[in-house]
């Protein structure tokens, strides 16, 4: 169970988290960035799918299947344009250190 | 084997998630593993995606699981399509919009997890109902507000709709969807107050978003991706789900710091973006600008760079328009072919977004070591023969550092009129975006060529291969 404090404290850790992850982040990345740190909120398909399996009646189930079709879209979305985007991080001239194929 | 329960794999797999989501993002945060980044938090999703199939096997009603286990399963299957397509055949140049649409899309899936909790008779605590209707308050404003910075951006929505008392009417709609809010929170309110509540959250997205000018809307973008994180940890909160909480959160204070960041980028405060629109609070200009705008031929254009030294190359919004950055790397390599030094110049806010204009350059091909950004290359247009400005303007306007009237005063400018001769690139006589005069343009060493810059950057290629 999280709740009270703990989540309280989960809360701040992660905030700070977020903050110093970033904040050295040159200026040609910050769209990349933020393509790709609105693909990691499509984390939310998670909880819409929680939601629409716990669905109890055809409200419930309308809105719940919305939400998943938006969470996924969110996911996928967000995940195919930050890829493209970054594709073009290629520098001819030097290998990247930390690429991934 | 009890202790390997579903449950215990489900929450394996999300501090997994959490753990390659903070990675991934860190990673993305420099270019040279930037690439590798979104792959990391891509495979965290997948994991997380497919341990939330386990969760049915807990404790769950069976009576409608079956349906709502093939509901998901569609829904799926229909959201991922849609934006898998479009997001593979969308323009470069449009990707901005593409993350308003894609980002609105996660704070209504917010908006809906909050909605199938309080219409339906769930047991909460206290904490979990302020959360929920909070995260259902963010994630409704994310979602229509950014499906009007969408519209805007798109071409859809050309007009900003503004009027005396707008910003009262917004505090207005914004008071009273909390008291509504904290109603439904503490006393358990009804059916009809829910969606009295999300129609005043919806409302107030749209009337907050459409004041805002095209210009400023990146910024918009980056709030609404944060308040979106945000809204996804409130909800993981009432939903018990730490992946959400983490994620969401981390979200919520990278976008912050980013929507800062590109805010200082564009020498504006957020407070600025949104309560006030662009050029309003500028007092009259009070330097006339003298003399006339003089143009030159694109042969003679070709000519100057061809025997240049150094040419240093300042891209803008009309070259992103245009879809000219293929042209200017073909220009700019038959250039050094010549033995001309090339750089571009890339201001902070060039194109549409802040890096957006790296994005288009390096599609193209132009190398990391050729792109220079404000502070590295301010110096060197003192010693460059020629500056070549495509489609850009107030970012190259002297008038920031002198006219302290000027709506664009203060803000960093590339110093291009320091060149010894200047070419803009210019589909005619008009003004930028802020609708200010350009002193650069009537300065003696600065040259017109007037066209599309995909025209103009061909006919200065013409030019310089007949040289040859």
């Amino acid at each position: 169970m999280i709740d009270g404090f703990i989540a309280l404290y989960i809360f701040m850790l992660a905030a700070f988290t977020g903050y110093e992850i970033i904040s050295r982040v040159p200026v040609i990345l910050h769209t990349p960035l933020m393509s790709g740190s609105n693909f990691v909120h499509g984390i939310v398909l998670v909880g819409a799918m929680v939601a629409l399996f716990q669905a109890q009646n055809t409200l419930e189930q309308v809105i719940g299947f919305v939400g998943v079709i938006l969470a996924a879209g969110n996911a996928v979305g967000g995940y195919v344009v930050t890829e493209r985007m970054l594709e073009m991080f290629k520098s001819s001239k030097k290998p990247q250190p930390g690429g991934t194929h | 084997m009890d202790i390997f329960t579903p449950k215990l794999w489900v929450q394996t797999a999300y501090i997994l998630a959490a753990f390659l989501f903070i990675m991934g993002l860190k990673r993305m945060s420099s270019p040279a593993s930037a690439r590798g980044g979104i792959l990391w938090a891509g495979v965290g999703m997948v994991i997380a995606t497919l341990a939330t199939f386990l969760i049915p096997l807990t404790a769950m009603d069976a009576t409608t699981l079956h349906t709502n286990l093939t509901l998901v399963v569609v829904a799926i299957t229909l959201g991922s399509a849609l934006a898998w397509w479009s997001g593979k055949r969308v323009a470069m140049t449009d990707m901005p919009q593409m993350i308003a649409l894609y980002n609105g899309m996660g704070g209504g899936a917010a908006a809906a997890i909050a909605a199938v909790e309080l219409y339906g008779a769930h047991e909460r605590s206290l904490a979990s109902s302020v959360l929920a209707v909070l995260g259902a308050l963010i994630g409704a404003v994310s979602f229509s507000g950014s499906a009007i910075a969408f519209g805007k951006l798109q071409g859809l929505i050309s007009k900003s709709f503004r009027f005396q008392g707008q910003q009262v009417l917004n505090l207005i709609i914004l008071v009273s969807a909390v008291a509504v809010g904290v109603g439904i929170a503490t006393l358990g309110l009804g059916t009809n107050v829910v969606t009295l509540f999300f129609a005043l959250a919806l409302i107030l997205g749209v009337s907050m978003t459409v004041p805002i000018g095209g210009a400023d809307m990146p910024v918009v973008i980056s709030l609404y991706n944060a308040l979106t994180g945000l809204a996804v940890a409130f909800e993981g909160f009432v939903l018990q789900n730490p992946a959400m909480i983490i994620a969401g959160m981390v979200v919520g204070s990278a976008g912050t710091l980013l929507t800062q960041l590109m805010a200082k980028a564009m020498n504006r405060s957020l407070a600025n973006v949104l309560f006030a629109g662009f050029g309003e609070s500028a007092q009259s200009s009070n330097t006339e600008v003298t003399g006339s705008q003089k143009p030159i031929e694109a042969s003679d254009a070709g000519v100057m760079m061809a025997f240049a030294q150094k040419v240093i190359v300042v891209p803008g919004y009309g070259l992103a328009v245009a879809q000219a950055q293929h042209k200017v790397w073909e220009m700019a390599q038959l250039l050094q072919n010549r033995g001309v030094t090339v750089k571009f110049a890339i201001h902070p806010v060039a194109g549409r977004m802040p890096g957006h204009m790296n994005v288009l350059l390096a599609e193209a091909g132009v190398p990391y070591d050729l792109i220079a950004d404000l502070e590295e290359i301010n110096a060197e247009f003192e010693t460059s023969d020629v500056a070549l400005i495509i489609g850009a303007n107030d970012v190259v306007n002297p008038v920031a550092r002198t006219d302290k009237g000027s709506p664009i005063y203060g803000m960093p400018i590339l110093n291009a009129d320091q060149a010894h001769n200047v070419i803009v690139i210019k589909r005619g006589q008009g003004q930028g975006f802020s609708g200010i005069e350009n002193a650069l343009f009537y300065l003696d060493n600065t040259r017109m060529l007037y066209g599309d810059a995909q025209s103009a950057v061909n006919q200065l290629i013409q030019s310089i291969k007949s040289m040859e």
